[in-house]
């Protein structure tokens, strides 16, 4: 049972999360992997070299740390240890919106489905359930509003200016 | 008023929906009580000591004839017939079942209400001037601005797990009506040379634990920018606030370790990116949501009505509740009306839902079906004619609404303290009802003036205790409940958090505590000085020394 969900869909997963790796030697040879910020920072050139390497960003860190990186990362994951740390919203948006990265931003950790909307109107596509979840489930929750108020990543341009003035009746057109 | 339109409507009635499913997982058990605790404080619900609580979101104490009479319903048919206006412009019900919230807020959905963000770790309801569109000294009607902070801030995706709750205060007057210097961020609708409407933003005020008044960010920001700039703030508090300890989770806290020229650099630098963006609002929005709060049709009328002027003379009684809870109106003829919920014997803020009822038909008769919420708990009618001043009164003293004095010592700011919520240390409501009783002798109130007396049961302040002249703070020794008491705290432009005189005082001292500061005060004021001015010229020590040389 996939635990993954990515564009809108269950998805198998390629990747593995080294959340603790500390050095390049304690990767694998093959396969795709998400490794800390820090081993990131220490060993740029050969995990780059090496390939397939996406980064895991921790609520403190900064996404500016990686800033000349987006164009190169396939995947970034921000990890949330409890659903209630929202430091990893703020980190999506700045991932997507000031530094403009386009490949995978897949949310890991506490990830449950009432959280979804939100992580998606901030930048992820991607959600790493947790484990003891029913993705299939949560996949509906993604839809639990139809729209939102505020610029979000997938709809920048907020509600009020995309209001269709002749549609809206004003307190007189309501009164009349 | 603001209205939905069929987006706001949608909004609101999917939020119902999503609260009905995560209420039938956590009954199912497929949500946690740990899951589901921060989902159910998103909207408004607490479990309190007996039962659950559920706060209904008053936006900007806005409140129509209609929605009062929702309220009196839902305190009818889910509660014990009463409902309890709160500090922040809200109402509570103390009594509801959970299996229940999902149907309370289908019914508050049908009058465009909510219980959205009236709790938890995020942005709360908007505040403001009581007085809104109607006080002779605003600058700006910031009513407008309140529901497009309103419509930003409801479910805003970014910031739904803040390290802590967030509260925003709106004003548009010269004198600070909303307490805006004690919020996290307070709001100054204001105008620059050219007439061109802006704010002036404050941020790190509040009480709690950690009282602090509130700095300026920025002294004049373009009205379209404003969601941007609140965008960079909140973004800036999100990432950096501290969560490793919830009593400095605020953004007061944030600023004071930041220092306030870091902390506005980041924002500043946040706000440069965002500027000129697609958050900018439209002159078209502002225009629309300006065209809710036209003035409403008032009759011509000459600025002073004559047959009031001869009741006054007439009829003491009713001439002090003029006095005390009529409000000059900025036009002719009309005046604002402050409907007291602190009638001693009745928990401060706490209204029947008959008594509700009354005041909804009593609103459609004189005041264009509309009310307000103040946040001193009182409820406001803003456009009255003068001429039915007395009429209004003879109804609102059947109500038990007419207590005369709005601004005197009992009318007390209370929080709902230990009788009901279970973060309170100690009884508040008692202690209110006690210096109440004490204090009944209106004449000698009167002679006393404004004196703001504020009561809080614990730590986080909801009495707002910093900001009274006297202030109660419920504090628990050793499993008993004991008041330490504070004096000199304001509210408006000049608040002042309140000094502490000294050691608590057990509930049965706190009247005589009230005497003895009411007494120094009397012997050493100079004429019709104010009993907090006495205190600034005085400092605290005379008050400190009659009390604590009687009850020692």
């Amino acid at each position: 049972m996939p635990q993954l969900i990515r564009d809108r869909a269950l998805a198998a997963d390629a990747w593995t999360l080294l959340r603790t790796a500390a050095s390049f030697a304690e990767l694998p040879e093959n396969g795709s992997v998400i490794v800390p910020l820090a081993l990131w920072t220490q060993q740029r050139e050969a995990l780059s070299g090496r390939g397939h390497v996406g980064v895991l960003l921790a609520p403190t860190d900064d996404p500016a740390t990686l800033a000349d990186d987006i164009a190169a990362l396939p995947l970034i994951a921000v990890d949330f240890p409890q659903f209630t740390d929202g430091r990893g919203y703020s980190t999506a948006r700045l991932l997507r919106e000031k530094y403009a990265f386009r490949g995978e931003l897949r949310a890991v950790g506490d990830v449950l489905r009432d959280q979804l909307r939100c992580l998606a109107a901030s930048g992820f596509d991607a959600f790493a359930l947790r484990g003891d979840r029913d993705a299939q489930e949560a996949l509906k929750h993604l839809d639990d509003f139809s729209d939102s108020y505020q610029s979000t990543v997938p709809q920048p341009v907020p509600y009020f200016s995309r209001r269709d003035a002749f549609a809206t009746p004003t307190r007189e057109a309501k009164t009349a | 008023m603001y209205r939905y339109d069929a987006f706001d409507q949608r909004m609101i009635d999917e939020r119902v929906a999503q609260f009905r499913d995560q209420t039938r997982r956590f009954l199912a058990g497929e949500l946690s009580e740990d899951e589901f605790r921060p989902l159910r404080l998103q909207n408004g619900l607490y479990i309190q000591r007996y039962a659950p609580m559920l706060r209904v979101a008053v936006p900007y104490g806005m409140l129509s004839s209609q929605q009062l009479r929702m309220l009196a319903h839902i305190g009818r048919k889910y509660d014990k017939g009463y409902g309890h206006f709160t500090t922040r412009q809200n109402i509570q019900f103390n009594w509801p079942q959970l299996e229940d919230v999902p149907d309370i807020l289908a019914e508050l959905a049908r009058v465009e209400m909510h219980a959205i963000q009236t709790s938890g770790n995020c942005i709360r309801n908007i505040t403001s001037d009581h007085f809104a569109g109607v006080a002779a000294d605003e600058l700006v009607d910031p009513r407008p601005y309140c529901e497009l902070f309103r419509q930003w801030s409801t479910l805003h995706p970014e910031f739904a797990y803040l390290p802590r709750k967030f509260k925003i205060a709106v004003s548009g007057s010269e004198v600070d009506r909303a307490a805006t210097l004690v919020h996290d961020i307070g709001v100054h609708a204001v105008r620059d040379a050219s007439g061109e409407v802006g704010f002036r933003v404050l941020a790190g005020g509040g009480l709690g634990r950690t009282p602090i008044v509130g700095h300026v960010l920025r002294e004049f920001l373009p009205r379209e920018e404003v969601l941007n700039y609140f965008d960079a703030i909140l973004r800036v508090y999100n990432r950096f606030g501290r969560r490793d300890n919830k009593y400095k989770a605020r953004i007061k806290i944030l600023v004071k370790e930041m220092t306030l020229e870091v902390f506005r650099a980041h924002v500043e630098a946040e706000w440069e990116r965002l500027k000129g963006g697609p958050g900018c609002v439209p002159d078209a929005e502002i225009e629309r949501l300006t065209s809710f709060f036209d003035a409403p049709a008032y009759d011509v009328l000459p600025g002073e009505d004559a047959g009031l002027r001869a009741a006054i003379a007439d009829n003491r009684a009713f001439a002090n509740w003029v006095k005390r809870n009529v409000f000059a109106h900025k036009v002719p003829g009309y005046a604002a009306v402050t409907l007291s919920l602190k009638k001693t014997g009745v928990p401060p803020g706490d209204a029947t839902s008959d008594q509700m009822d009354t005041v909804a038909d009593l609103a459609d008769a004189y005041s264009f079906g509309e009310l307000r919420v103040s946040h001193e708990q009182n409820l406001i009618f803003a456009d009255v004619k003068q001429d039915a001043l007395l009429a209004l009164w003879g109804e609102l003293k059947e109500l038990g609404f007419a207590t005369p004095n709005i601004g005197l010592l009992t009318d007390i700011i209370c929080c709902p303290g230990g009788d009901f919520c279970s973060l309170a240390n100690a009884k508040s409501i008692p202690i209110a009802q006690a210096i109440q009783q004490r204090f009944a002798d209106l004449d000698y109130l009167y002679d006393l003036g404004e004196i703001a007396l504020n009561i809080s049961g614990c730590m986080n302040a909801c009495g707002h205790h910093h900001v009274g002249n006297i202030g109660v703070l419920g504090v628990d020794k050793n499993g008993e409940e004991w008041y330490q008491v504070s004096i000199g705290g304001d509210q408006g432009l000049r608040a002042t958090l309140g000094k502490v005189i000294g050691p608590s005082f057990a509930a049965r001292e706190m009247p005589d505590v009230v005497e003895r500061l009411i007494e120094v005060f009397v012997e050493r004021r100079r004429e019709d000085e104010r009993f907090v001015d006495t205190v600034r010229r005085l400092g605290v020590e005379p008050f400190k020394e009659r009390v604590y040389a009687a009850a020692h």
